[in-house]
């Protein structure tokens, strides 16, 4: 019992850099609430794109009665889409590369493949706004009809994730850089890179269901 | 006591295994590359009744691989599987409420509800 007490007392002293040095998780599932709670959130937001992305399938036809206009796959450029989601499929891979940098204590290697990475999800939102603005010069704006607001909302929350993502990323870059992270809190790269997978898979599902499939 | 450091030693092997190598995720970051060329190839070349069933294909491949290995889902806690898996079920229950309320649940007139007219 004293043994216990004495370990129940010192868990509870431990700092949250000091149980990572001990290899020892001050939970009762032994895994950390951070990555927990992170892996609900995706679990969460996956209802959140289930319904954008079925609201659109719907919708992506229908241009209504009052309303006119092209629909959003009328004007779609598959090729230059197509190189926009192998731009983010490959941030992905400099992600996982700096999670394993962190993990090995190569801190130069994370920060570099953190900006890599921060880049290539700000090149994808500048194809974003490039293709958007296309639309709307084509008379595609938000309101020109129900298959319109469908897609912009749909591809639209997906770019604000993406958004948040590069903010994530660059603050990650930020707090390496000034040594306020480091190789005993690699998980908290590690759940920022969760987050960012979940928005390329996402992007997966939207450009083979919204984007290839006739 | 030596018996819950065994366990706990157990746990912190099962939960700590990140998987593979540097040189593992670039191969996987090709495959996917690939199942990206082969996706767009569809765009470019008729390929008749497959299309659609080889595009959702495609797609569940790439998901699941990114979700294995990129995530590591593989090698992690099944308590995160379970999260995220219910909230994919939870999802594509969404999908089947709306689909069925929106497209199966016509008005007599032929004015399907979706249509707005």
């Amino acid at each position: 019992m004293t043994d216990v007490a004495e370990s129940s007392t010192s868990q509870l002293a431990y700092g949250p850099t000091d149980w990572d040095d001990h290899h020892h998780l001050p939970t009762n599932t032994g895994l950390t609430n951070e990555k927990i709670t992170m892996w609900a959130f995706l679990g969460s937001d996956c209802l959140l794109f289930g319904s954008l992305v079925s609201t659109y399938l719907l919708l992506r036809n229908r241009v209504g009665p009052a309303t006119r206009g092209p629909t959003a796959a009328d004007l779609f450029d598959i090729p230059f889409t197509s190189v926009s989601s192998f731009v983010l499929l490959m941030s992905s891979l400099t992600m996982v590369l700096a999670v394993t940098s962190i993990q090995r204590a190569e801190m130069e290697r994370c920060k570099l493949w953190l900006l890599t990475t921060a880049a290539l999800g700000s090149i994808f939102i500048a194809g974003q706004v490039y293709e958007f603005t296309g639309f709307y010069r084509e008379g595609l704006g938000f309101t020109t009809n129900i298959s319109s607001s469908a897609f912009f909302t749909l591809t639209g929350f997906h770019g604000v994730h993406v958004s948040l993502g590069i903010v994530m990323l660059v603050t990650m870059w930020v707090l390496v850089s000034g040594g306020h992270l480091g190789p005993e809190r690699a998980e908290t790269i590690e759940i920022i890179g969760l987050y960012w997978h979940f928005v390329d898979i996402v992007w997966i599902v939207i450009f083979a269901v919204v984007y290839l499939i006739p | 006591m030596e018996t819950i450091a065994a366990s706990e030693e157990d746990t912190h092997e099962e939960h700590h295994d990140h998987g593979l190598s540097d040189v593992g995720y670039i191969k996987v970051a090709i495959i996917l590359g690939v199942l990206t060329a082969v996706e767009v190839a569809t765009y470019f070349w008729d390929f008749g009744i497959l299309e659609v069933p080889s595009l959702l294909i495609l797609m569940v491949v790439k998901f699941q691989i990114v979700v294995s290995y990129f995530m590591h889902l593989k090698f992690d806690s099944k308590v995160f599987s379970y999260l995220f898996v219910t909230g994919l079920i939870l999802a594509m229950a969404v999908f089947a409420a709306m689909g069925t309320s929106m497209v199966f649940w016509q008005d007599p007139s032929g004015c399907d509800a979706s249509s707005f007219c």
